[in-house]
């Protein structure tokens, strides 16, 4: 049984020019220890898909599938209720803009120790002894006193390793990560790959690494989704992907990556034409 | 917010303007979205033309008094008489009539305020925000002090020490709405003063006045007009509370806060004198604010839902 | 923190500067003889004049006379009443409590209910619920108070008799003013009745004062919380599986009340201008009245002082915000 199993997932946003289709009829499944990436474009509807299974979607938002189940538990028939029970706890994520994904208003101590009281019932000094134990794990220096600290006080990569904190606090079993590396400087963005995909291993995680950047892909992913316009464009494990890409939607992104660009001119996507291949 | 396929109109309003009517027609379709602003529209429309034509609609001179029909109900009350739809007040005087002519006042103190302040604090804005130096501080430093003080209670006072009055109660009134426009278009200005249109005017030689007036101004006018809608209310509801303490318009003028004052004693005898003009004041002050509201949704991009 | 109360403190300086620079011009500067003022209807003789110019100091260069003024000022001399003979700030601190306590029940009002329509409004976004309580909110923002403290005598005193129609509290009850909060003290008093009484005098002033401010309070809430649900970290706290009541009334809530502060803030202005027109509706025995009876008897220390007490008051408030704003806002305080 699959960790999560999503099949014929279609996500439609209302809005004044109608309905507009982020996501159409994709399936994705993930198993536990598994790193599976899901590569697309910005509006490729890659980040909605994994949105929706959180349940974090605004209400102009309709989900529709015909399977979606986490651990054989089905998601969608979920009340908010139960849902709030999973996530943050077995599902968690992280997301693109670390520092404005944590609240200006309360410490990091606060936000980590949240989570502990919610899910594992920890307070006062276990849950202080526990975030202390995250953030050395996550690696940030000076644990004790970071606590104390608001998130505008720190670095963009130290927000995102507190966000991964906050993620990994209950030894989820599925972490999302959407885009995580996107905004922060590029020795940076080494690091927090190797953080995510270190304890990945360690804790035995499955991970979903949400991002557009084909090098991270071939580093850190075990299989990969590519996504084109709300389409799943090709399913495959990461050595024949790279290798053998088989829809020419994959090849024009491998094209555009800079260590295969021909004569002085870089391709991009837009280059090409793929309406056709869309179903 | 997540709404990727929605079509997006300001993506043209970022480029430099393209046309008088296309602005103006971008402009029509916010603001007629939203439903308030065009019924606001639509009654202060109204409460212009009934302004205009005062003597012709109104059934009695406004300071007719009636000496056989004191403190007269609206006629579908018993006692009430037809020729009288809202009844009179304590001397006779028909009260409908006395509210058809104090529209006149209402808007006219909103008018003369908002031109007032309005255009001494473009000259003053212009001024500090393109001089710069010792003129910003200033000026800058003189309007700080109006607004540290409460509005009503500044202009107040003022009119208590200059004598009451329909012209003191206007003057004052714009002397405390003035530096709303001063710091707006302060701030506007500083905002475009380095822009490259402006840079490229002054490369073409264009003289300072034309700059501040012709360059400048009107890429900022957009906060000011939604500042002179809401100031045109506020002044029209101090101007009725001064009335109301005695210091506005002094009787038997029908300014609608006068009304109110002389109808005071009578609230528990006779709730028409009363109800009416608080009711005039009510629905010109909020037509203007829905308009506001409309405006600035309307020209504001950063309030424009995306 | 020090260093951040110390700055604002360094702010108000020049505004304090600037208020009685304002308060002093009022009766020294602008059309109007002071001593022709003082002596009223009746005229002096010349030699009379001059001594009055003398007595008061007029005869002296203007800045000479501020800094005297000034200097009186920081010693708690306000001037003297000429009705009534006494110290202005005696009959200001009397009568300040009245105008405090309505102010504070009508801010308190204002926010109570305010706060949880605009957070209301705000989650049911686009609902009718949403657009009638904003269509309501907005009447109220246009209301003319006065208009309405009328309205509301004729309904619950005139028509329901179930409010008295003016005072701080029913004729029958006497007891000397201990802290000048009405309420408190009839409780002190241990007079059966005082309380409900100073309460049921209380409860019209509140709405009517509190009106304006009740609909700013709920449109600013309302626009703040708007802007702070659509923020990463209200995904964020909703991601950890934290449940809604959470989200929105501590993540979301905490940050859109720092601007809701600062309108808070603004508003004791408004409300200063509001208790004059409310304190002369209800005879509500506060500065604000105090005023209007100084206006109508043309005793121009008190309206000066008046005028300089109340713009101090209104700075102090907004200081006292400021700092508050600094409190809540971590950004701010840490800079």
């Amino acid at each position: 049984m699959p960790l999560l199993e999503i099949r014929n997932l279609s996500v439609a946003f209302d809005t004044s020019a109608g309905l507009f289709h982020a996501v159409d009829g994709i399936d994705i499944s993930v198993e536990s220890r598994e790193v599976l990436a899901i590569v697309g474009e910005s509006g490729s509807g890659k980040s909605v898909a994994m949105l929706a299974t959180m349940g974090l979607l605004p209400e102009t938002a309709t989900v529709k599938a015909d399977v979606m189940r986490f651990e054989g538990r089905d998601m969608l028939a979920m009340s908010p209720q139960e849902r709030g029970k999973i996530i943050g706890k077995d599902i968690s994520m992280i997301f693109q803009e670390p520092v404005a994904s944590l609240n200006p208003c309360f410490t990091v101590g606060f936000q980590i120790e949240e989570v502990l009281r919610r899910h594992l019932g920890l307070r006062g000094r276990d849950a202080h002894k526990r975030a202390i134990e995250l953030l050395e794990l996550v690696g940030i220096p000076d644990p004790v006193s970071r606590l104390k600290s608001f998130p505008h006080q720190m670095s963009g990569g130290q927000c995102q390793r507190v966000m991964i904190a906050i993620a990994i606090a209950c030894k989820p079993k599925l972490l999302i990560a959407d885009e995580p590396t996107t905004a922060l400087d590029v020795t940076i963005q080494k690091q927090i790959l190797d953080l995510l995909v270190s304890l990945q291993i360690e804790h035995g995680m499955g991970l979903i690494l949400i991002t557009h950047d084909m090098g991270v892909v071939a580093e850190t992913a075990d299989r990969v989704i590519v996504q084109y316009k709300g389409h799943k464009m090709e399913e495959a494990d990461v050595l024949s992907l790279f290798e053998n890409p088989q829809s020419r939607y994959t090849k024009a992104l491998l094209s555009a990556l800079p260590e295969n660009a021909v004569g002085d001119r870089l391709p991009t996507v837009a280059d090409y034409d793929f309406e056709a291949e869309i179903r | 917010m997540t709404d990727p396929a929605a079509p997006n109109p300001r993506v043209n309003a970022d480029h430099p303007p393209v046309g008088r009517g296309e602005r103006f027609r971008e402009f029509w379709y916010y603001f007629s979205v939203n439903r308030g602003a065009v019924i606001g529209v639509f009654v202060f429309s109204l409460l212009v033309l009934v302004a205009i034509f005062a003597p012709w609609i109104a059934p009695h001179s406004p300071t007719q008094q009636f000496r056989d029909a004191l403190l007269v109900p609206p006629p579908w009350i018993e006692g009430g008489r037809a020729e009288f739809l809202f009844g009179t007040d304590a001397v006779g005087r028909d009260i409908l009539s006395r509210l058809i002519h104090g529209a006149r006042y209402s808007l006219l103190i909103g008018a003369i305020v908002v031109t007032l302040s309005l255009s001494t604090g473009i000259m003053f804005g212009l001024l500090a925000g393109y001089a710069r130096g010792w003129v910003d501080t200033v000026l800058m430093r003189l309007m700080d002090l109006i607004l540290a003080f409460p509005s009503l209670l500044l202009a107040l006072v003022l009119v208590a020490i200059l004598g009451p009055g329909l012209v003191n109660t206007m003057i004052a009134i714009a002397l405390v709405l003035q530096p709303h426009f001063t710091r707006l278009t302060r701030s506007a200005v500083l905002a475009e003063v380095n822009r490259e249109y402006v840079t490229s005017a002054r490369v073409a030689g264009a003289g300072h006045m034309r700059l501040m007036f012709r360059t400048i101004l009107p890429n900022c006018l957009a906060p000011l007009i939604v500042q002179a809608t809401l100031s045109f209310s506020t002044a029209i509801l101090d101007a009725a509370a001064l009335g109301f303490l005695g210091l506005g318009a002094q009787p038997p003028t029908p300014e609608w806060g006068t009304m109110l004052a002389e109808a005071r004693q009578f609230i528990l005898r006779a709730w028409w004198v009363v109800t009416f003009p608080g009711l005039a004041i009510l629905i010109t002050v909020l037509s203007i604010n829905l308009v506001g509201d409309g405006l600035r949704d309307a020209l504001d991009p950063k309030l424009k839902r995306s | 923190m020090v260093r951040f109360l110390f700055h604002r403190l360094l702010l108000i300086l020049p505004t304090f500067i600037g208020i009685t620079i304002v308060a002093f011009a009022f009766v020294r500067v602008l059309p109007g003889d002071p001593v022709l003022l003082i002596a009223g209807e009746r005229g002096v003789t010349p030699e009379r004049y001059q001594d009055l110019m003398q007595q008061f100091g007029y005869d002296r260069p203007i800045w000479v006379q501020y800094f005297d003024y000034l200097a009186g000022i920081f010693q708690g001399d306000f001037g003297t009443s000429i009705s009534t003979k006494r110290p202005v700030i005696q009959d200001f601190l009397t009568l300040f409590p009245a105008t405090i306590e309505l102010s504070l029940c009508a801010i308190t009002f204002a926010v109570a209910l305010g706060v949880p329509m605009g957070i209301i409004a705000a989650v049911k976004r686009g609902t009718w619920f949403d657009q009638t309580l904003m269509g309501t909110a907005l009447v109220g923002y246009s209301m003319p108070i006065f208009w309405l403290g009328l309205l509301l005598i004729i309904l619950f005193s005139g028509i329901l008799g179930w409010t008295p129609v003016s005072g701080r509290i029913s004729l029958m009850y006497y007891f000397p003013a201990v802290t000048g909060f009405m309420t408190i003290d009839s409780l002190l008093s241990g007079q059966e009745g005082a309380f409900t009484s100073a309460l049921s005098h209380l409860i019209l002033p509140t709405i009517t004062l509190g009106t304006i401010p009740l609909a700013v309070v709920a449109r600013q809430t309302r626009s703040a919380m708007l802007e702070v649900l659509g923020e990463d970290y209200v995904r964020t706290a909703r991601a950890k599986g934290m449940p809604t009541r959470r989200v929105i009334g501590l993540h979301a809530l905490r940050n859109a009340l720092i601007p809701v502060i600062t309108t808070i803030g603004l508003q004791i202005g408004v409300m200063m201008a509001g208790a004059i027109l409310t304190e002369t509706i209800f005879s509500w025995p506060g500065v604000g009245k105090w005023m209007i009876d100084a206006i109508g008897r043309r005793d121009y220390p008190v309206v000066q002082a008046g005028l300089l007490l109340i713009a101090l008051v209104v700075m102090t408030v907004n200081l006292i915000v400021d700092v508050l704003y600094g409190l809540i806002n971590p950004r701010i305080r840490h800079q």
